[in-house]
């Protein structure tokens, strides 16, 4: 809502400082900070909040994926971060374009992704770089298609 | 077959298929297990076989409809995703909920936390041979289905809470049900705790079995009992409240050894804290008051108004069919379920149906913890370690 609340935040100030071409936009609604990075950056990023003792975002929630289409950058990933000890949580998104999508893994930097990044392939068809393993999770190995995308029917024959 | 390096040397290892219909897996989950005689060297949990779409439906409806499936999630705390999805959507709208139906969502949660406690605790015995637990605990459980059913017209998918408030006027005389049920369950508690606690075999089957340290548990997004059961004291009702959780006092049950028992004795002594908010939750429940947010254009005007002016019928109608748009822009909300951190991510593109809907629930995340738990132990450990993440197999794969 208010831009100048969103910059004056010390996580995005400490990003910030530590690489300025490491954001590419703020974004506060709701009260909720969404961190835009761009995707050849989020694999240090992550580094850089999980490891840094003042920030300490040891606890990644959740990655989920939403799909744009027909806009492109078509996917926007979206990692939801906590801090156990400061109660605080961040949301650090990347946006990738629809041919190929694919997104740095980031399992060797919170394990509990290695799921979440199954799950997010399996519906979206979103690549992984650096994934242990990478298959389908909750639909069958066989399979066609990615069921979240928007350009796939929720009901009838496709 | 593999061949692997065992403390008896070089071993043949076998591959046994352990489910989807077995009835301890607690639904339709499959485990491959590699054994070298009974330990068991490799578990992967094979998931997907409940999975229903919840979230791809959840965008062909409004936000209002799309209650009715969030029951479906975790079936065995639907009030818990009631909540959590009304909230997201008050977040989104910026929508203040009166103190009243805060209290109300605040007391019916904390029983279904209760009664989820004891269908785990029931299952869970059952499933290491302490049969007796099961008869007893869903004897308790029923009572608190009969007060949701007294309130809600269900006993189990009760979509009871609605945007803004409720979804109708609790009935006459429901407090005092409440209270009944929790001025007799201590003592049900301590029978339970008689049956188990210091039960050699219970001892033996849950002690030094399936342990976590914190810092896996937290690399492996564990929350919820599984994180406090390792000794970290995170409960979301106390970091991020909700919901007016500020205004109860209660304690974070925590213990340090983060195996089975601990894990037991975390989910125990929560009832008990449950039982603390609900008796403050009776005492604050003002006897009068709205029991929904008057907000135009969103929730729908009071029955008797609806029957009596055009205005109101015309705005009941509008709202049940057309729905309503909230801003565009995305919310994550997150509640403390029985099972740990259950979180919506609400995404808005200003329509009258959600653009996306992510439900982040606790047990797709703790079924990832299990190769963790048991791997290294004898296989009929496994029983115990897939009843200790108290699954609910409709949440893991939604």
């Amino acid at each position: 809502m208010d831009p100048q609340g969103a910059d004056k935040n010390p996580v995005v100030l400490k990003l910030r400082e530590r690489d300025a071409q490491a954001i590419s936009e703020v974004i506060e609604f709701r009260g909720e900070v969404t961190v835009v990075v761009p995707v050849g950056h989020l694999r240090r990023t992550s580094e850089f909040l999980s490891a840094d003792p003042s920030l300490g975002f040891s606890f990644l929630a959740d990655i989920t994926t939403v799909d744009r289409f027909p806009v492109e950058p078509r996917f926007e990933v979206n990692y939801h971060l906590l801090s156990l000890e400061r109660r605080e949580r961040l949301r650090l998104k990347v946006r990738v374009g629809g041919n190929d999508p694919t997104v740095p893994s980031v399992t060797p930097v919170w394990p509990t992704a290695n799921w979440h990044e199954r799950e997010n392939f399996d519906l979206f068809g979103i690549r992984f770089e650096g994934h242990p393993d990478l298959r389908r999770i909750l639909m069958p190995d066989d399979w066609e298609g990615h069921p979240l995308r928007k350009d796939y029917p929720v009901e009838g024959y496709r | 077959m593999t061949t692997v390096a065992t403390p008896t040397g070089a071993a043949q290892t076998m591959v046994l298929n352990m489910g989807p219909q077995h009835p301890s897996t607690h639904g339709v989950l499959r485990v491959i297990l590699e054994l070298d005689g009974e330990i068991v060297v490799k578990a992967e949990p094979i998931i997907g076989y409940l999975h229903t779409g919840i979230e791809k439906s959840c965008e062909k409806l409004t936000y209002a409809q799309a209650i009715t499936l969030t029951d479906r999630i975790d079936y065995l705390a639907p009030l818990s995703n009631n909540l959590c999805y009304c909230l997201a959507i008050e977040k989104l709208l910026n929508l203040q909920v009166p103190k009243r139906p805060q209290y109300i969502r605040v007391l019916l949660t904390e029983l279904t936390r209760i009664a989820s406690h004891l269908v785990w605790i029931g299952t869970h015995a059952i499933d290491l041979g302490a049969m007796s637990v099961f008869l007893y605990t869903f004897r308790e459980r029923e009572e608190i289905l009969k007060i949701l059913e007294y309130v809600s017209g269900q006993r189990m998918m009760t979509t009871y809470f609605r945007v803004g408030g409720l979804a109708l006027e609790p009935p006459p005389g429901w407090l005092e049900r409440v209270r009944r049920f929790i001025d007799s369950f201590p003592d049900h508690l301590d029978e339970y705790e008689d049956l188990l606690t210091n039960n050699r075999i219970w001892m033996g089957r849950t002690k030094g079995i399936g342990v976590i340290s914190a810092a896996d548990a937290i690399a492996l997004g564990a929350s919820g009992p599984m994180l406090r059961g390792s000794g970290v004291a995170y409960d979301i009702r106390k970091a991020f409240p909700y919901s007016s959780y500020e205004e109860f006092d209660f304690d974070i049950q925590v213990q340090t050894a983060g195996d089975c028992y601990a894990r037991y004795q975390v989910r125990m002594a929560e009832m008990r804290e449950s039982l603390k908010i609900v008796r403050q939750a009776i005492d604050k429940i003002p006897a009068e008051g709205p029991f929904r947010a008057e907000a135009p254009g969103v929730t729908p005007p009071a029955r008797e108004e609806m029957k009596t002016s055009i205005e109101g019928l015309i705005y009941h109608f509008k709202i049940y069919t057309e729905g309503f748009a909230p801003p565009a822009g995305e919310v994550y909300q997150a509640i403390e379920s029985p099972r740990g951190e259950l979180g919506v991510f609400l995404v808005s593109d200003g329509s009258a149906k959600p653009y996306r809907v992510k439900f982040r629930t606790p047990s797709f995340i703790h079924l990832q913890t299990l190769p963790k738990l048991c791997e290294g132990r004898l296989i009929a450990d496994v029983v115990a370690c897939i009843g200790t993440t108290d699954i609910v197999l409709g949440e893991v794969d939604r």
